[in-house]
This record gives C-alpha cells, structure tokens and sequence, in this order.
C-alpha cells in the first residue's frame, strides 16, 4: 500500500511495519493530572496535514518517527531512531 | 408526510408500469434551495447520518427550518460505499440495544420512507475457528437472548446445512469450529437508504445543500484560541458559498469528523483509516447468508444481483487517501479461497475504499459535547450504516429537547474521561 522509510532498512512495505499514530508526548507521571493521561490515551488531531508520526520496523525491531502527509500518504524528512534520539539505546 | 407536493407522487409498482409505457421522465426527487443566512439547525455531512437526522427533525418534532451541508453530494461519503450490513448480534448491553432500535427502523423503512430499501434479512453467521472464539459466540449469544435478539451459538455441521458453499474441512489452519447464528441480519440497498432520507427530509421542508462545504465553525467565548473549544457557545458556520448563523451545528461527518470539530476547536477520540471493500462479477445465487469470519479478516455476502461482495478489516495506516492497494486484494482473496475454495475462478471487479471514524472501544460518540449547540454524532468507524435510522433518531431527539436519550446515553464523549468505555471491539472489529 505505501512505502514507508525505515532508518536501517531503507524503504519496506507498510505491513513490515507497526504503525502508531501520530507522535504524541506522554506526560511526566509525578505531575500528570488524569484528564491529562486521558488526553494522552484517547485523544488526536488526527490532521489532514503534515504530521510527525511513530512507526516500529518488525525487521530490525526499532522505533522511528517520521513526517508524513495524512492526504497523499507522502513521506518527507528522514527516519529518526526514536530510542537513539533520546539516548536510550 | 406529503409525497404528492408539487406532483411528485408516491413511489409504486404501478408508477413505474404507466411513466414506462408513456416515456415520462421522473421528476427531480429533491429541491434545490438557496443557502439562508440562518437556520435554526445546521447539520453537516449528508450521509446517512445527517439525513436522517434531518428527517426525524422534521417528521417527529416539527423542526423544519434545518440544513443539510453536504460538502460533496448525497451520500457520496461512507453512507455510499458499505458494505451494507445490518444486524444487532453485539456484546455490550448498550450495543445491543441500541443496534435492536435501528432493526426495528429498518423493517418498517420501506413503507415508511416510501422507497425500496431492499432490506433482506437473510441471517447472518460470524464464524468461529477456535476454542477461544467459540468462547466469545457463547457470551455474544447469551448477551443477546437476554436483550431478546435472536442469537445462538451452532457447530460445524449446522454451518454446513446453512451454507453448503463453506469448506469445513477440519485438516487445515483455521477449521470452521462452529458460528453465532443471527437469523434477522442481513444486506440492504445502502443508496436507496439515502435517497430514502434525502426525499423525506427534502419534502418535509429541509433544505438539502450539496456541493457546499463547512470551512468554519464560529464559537464564540471558549477556552481556547479564537474564543472556540470547550466552554463557548456556537453561533453559526462559514462555507465555500456564504455565512449561515445558527444556534446548533451537528457534525455528522464519519471520516472528516475530526476535521470539521476541530473547526470549533474541539478535539475528539478518533483517528481515520480507510476500509476496503471488493465486489466480483455476478453468478446465480448460491451463497444464503452474510458470513463473517474475525480471524480470516473477511466477510462475504451476495447481492440480488448475484455479484459476492467482500471486506476485511480496516486499513494497518491512519490517512485520508482513499487509494486501494494489492495487499488488501491478495489478502482478502486468500482468505476467502480458505473459506470457499469453489470460488476460485471467480473474478474481482471493481475495488473501493471509504474512511472511517474509529474510536479506541469501536463505539461511537454521540450527542452533546462541552461547546454549547455543537452536538457530534461520529465515531461510526466500520459499522455506522446499520446504526443510521436509530442515530439519526436518537441526535434529532437530543436536539428538539435539549436532553441526551436513554439508548445513547452510553454512547457520550465524557465516557473517555470517565472511564466508562463501551467495549465492542470482540464484535465490530471485523464483522461491521
Ligand atoms: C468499505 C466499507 C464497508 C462498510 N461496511 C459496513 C457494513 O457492512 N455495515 C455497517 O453498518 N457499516 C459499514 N461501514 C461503515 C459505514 O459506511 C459508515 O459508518 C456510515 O456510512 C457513516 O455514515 P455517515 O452518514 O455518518 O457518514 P458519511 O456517509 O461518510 O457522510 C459524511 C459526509 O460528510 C461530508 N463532509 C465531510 N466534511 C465536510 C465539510 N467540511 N462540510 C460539509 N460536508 C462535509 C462528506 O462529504 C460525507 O458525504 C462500512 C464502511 C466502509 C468504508
Ligand atoms: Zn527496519
């Protein structure tokens, strides 16, 4: 259906792919107020727009983010490691 | 309701034998009007949804002086692309109930309407391939009886003496364990649904506007940027062909419905994936009833034209982009060999896409929302055609009286901050 870019692997077919919405930030637990968490769980822009958006390749087992157009499913900025990004791998 | 305005009489089998043998055209079925500057109720998207919203708005509670914007035309949306099941097999009490409402709508809904709606409820078998989804029939099934649907749990062989068609060999992957039967499902003609609608609310005063799309929503002393979202009170709408003011807007919009909300400044709990849909050439008719199988991600029926029409489960990608793809195909066409080898020759003929407003608990959200006059009835992911005459129902009511019903009353946006969701995906997630 699409081709969607993988940091490692390169260009693969979607269904080589989990895909997880839009990249939302999950907020800080010692603080989060639960309409926050509920927000967080349930609610999306779901834009017709550009939009960063969370994948993770079943092949080389790693989370990325990337931007994608929600009406011509067109990719635009480079795969980033999301785990690498935040210094956790 | 008066069908004879302005010489447009009742439809009947008779109409059509004398305008055959005279060559009379048929008259347009809607008026076309122009936009006003207010209405006192706006409804955008003219589904099925909208429609009948409209139409019970008018027909049961004397509420004439509404618009239907359909950015589109009449039924262009999902309302025109399902795959056309009814039935009220569901899993949660809410669910079943509510689903029961529209059934009873559908039956009496070509005399009422006055347009051959086609329903036929030819039964409907959701099959099962293991222990632990025979599981899941058996609490369906009792769910049901206690609601009063007709609802049972059957074997292999009494699959086979309903449908010869299925293959119940037990030497392969996934072996046709048993069903939940529900002899009143069935298929319906979706567009005639529509049309039906469309006509009845057209006669009784609404204002149908195609080809005109909401652009705006004006909100006025919200919380958020503009004086939209939560806490402000609508007034009115922006489209491509002039300002409406009105003190109520309901987004019947599926697929767009984030978008349109948004416009007020609410944000809601779906996301949008399309649904694909295929249809082959047609043969004499063989297969009796609509089968559904979770665990193939497939479902057949076949029309009275004898084309089989076949889904799946919706799309892995949230987009808007309504393209179909090869994988969709291919899947869907060895699922069903699995099921039905004798097909094999058969061919595909055309293949579609719709989009679909899915919530996390495949409920929908229905009625009033924190901006005062912005009611939502969405949500409707892959089963919202069945639901279309208790929706439209149920919204037209919340709107003449202000209050939320009983039989939707589940169905609420505060249930996802109230942890009160209403779970139907073991029901809705591939049988719609
Ligand atoms: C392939 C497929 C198979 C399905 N099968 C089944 C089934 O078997 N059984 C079942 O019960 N359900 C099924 N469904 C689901 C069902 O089709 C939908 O839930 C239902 O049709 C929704 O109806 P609606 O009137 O709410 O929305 P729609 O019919 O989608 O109408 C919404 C309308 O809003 C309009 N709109 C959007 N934005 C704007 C705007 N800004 N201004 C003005 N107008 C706007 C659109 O043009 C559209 O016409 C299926 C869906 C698909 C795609
Ligand atoms: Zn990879």
């Amino acid at each position: 259906m699409l081709l969607v870019p993988c940091p490692n692997c390169g260009p693969r077919d979607a269904g080589d792919f989990r895909h997880s919405g839009e990249s939302i930030s999950r907020p800080d637990p010692s603080s989060a107020t639960p309409a926050q968490w509920r927000e967080y769980l349930f609610l999306r822009n779901n834009a017709a727009d550009w939009r960063v958006e969370t994948w993770y390749c079943r092949a080389c087992r790693t989370w990325f983010s990337t931007e994608r157009h929600t009406m011509t499913n067109r990719f635009r900025t480079p795969p980033v490691d999301v785990l690498e990004q935040r210094g956790e791998s | 309701m008066k069908m004879n305005k302005r010489g447009k009489g009742r439809y009947s089998a008779w109409g059509l034998v004398r305008k055959g043998l005279r060559g009379q055209a048929w008259p347009r079925v809607w008026e076309q009007h122009e936009l006003e500057s207010s209405y006192d109720v706006v409804i955008i998207g003219g589904g099925g949804h909208g429609l009948a919203c409209a139409y019970y708005l008018a027909t049961v509670h004397g509420i004439t002086n509404v618009a239907v914007l359909e950015k589109g035309y009449l039924g262009g949306g999902g309302s025109g692309r399902n795959t056309a099941i009814v039935r009220s097999n569901y899993l949660t009490p809410e669910g079943v109930r509510f689903y029961e409402r529209s059934m009873e709508l559908y039956r009496s809904m070509a005399g009422d309407l006055n347009m051959n709606v086609m329903f036929s409820q030819r039964g409907h078998l959701t099959l099962a391939h293991s222990d632990a989804s025979m599981r899941t029939m058996h609490w369906r099934a009792e769910v049901n009886k206690l609601m009063g649907v007709d609802s049972s749990v059957i074997d292999a062989a009494e699959v086979r003496r309903l449908v010869p068609m299925l293959d119940i060999e037990r030497d392969k992957p996934h072996p046709i364990e048993g069903a939940l039967y529900h002899p009143p499902g069935g298929i319906m003609r979706h567009d005639a649904v529509v049309w039906g609608y469309a006509r009845g609310a057209g006669a009784a005063g609404v204002h149908l506007h195609q080809q005109t799309e909401v652009t705006d929503i004006v909100v006025t002393g919200g919380e958020g940027p503009d004086g939209k979202g939560p806490g402000g009170k609508v007034t009115g709408v922006r489209t491509n062909r002039g300002d409406i003011s009105a003190p109520i807007v309901v987004n019947c919009t599926a697929g767009w419905a984030s978008l349109v909300s948004g416009l007020a400044g609410l944000r809601l709990p779906i996301t949008t994936t399309p649904l694909q849909a295929a249809v082959t050439e047609p043969t004499k008719v063989f297969l009796p009833a609509v089968i559904v199988s979770g665990s193939l991600h497939c479902y057949i029926s076949q029309t009275d034209r004898g084309e089989l029409v076949f889904g799946a489960a919706v799309d892995p990608v949230h987009t808007y982009d309504l393209r179909g793809s090869l994988e969709f195909t291919e899947g869907l066409a060895g699922h069903i060999l699995e099921l039905m080898p004798g097909v094999s020759k058969m061919r595909l003929m055309r293949q579609w896409a719709g989009l679909c407003d899915m919530t996390a608990d495949y409920s929908p959200v229905m009625g009033f929302t924190p901006i005062e006059g912005h009611l939502v009835d969405v949500g409707w992911g892959t089963y919202g055609f069945k639901a279309t005459p208790s929706a439209g129902e149920a919204m037209a009511e919340a709107v003449a009286t202000g209050r939320t019903p009983d039989l939707i009353a589940a169905f609420d946006l505060a249930r996802f901050s109230e942890d009160r969701l209403v779970g139907e995906k073991g029901a809705a997630s591939v049988g719609h």
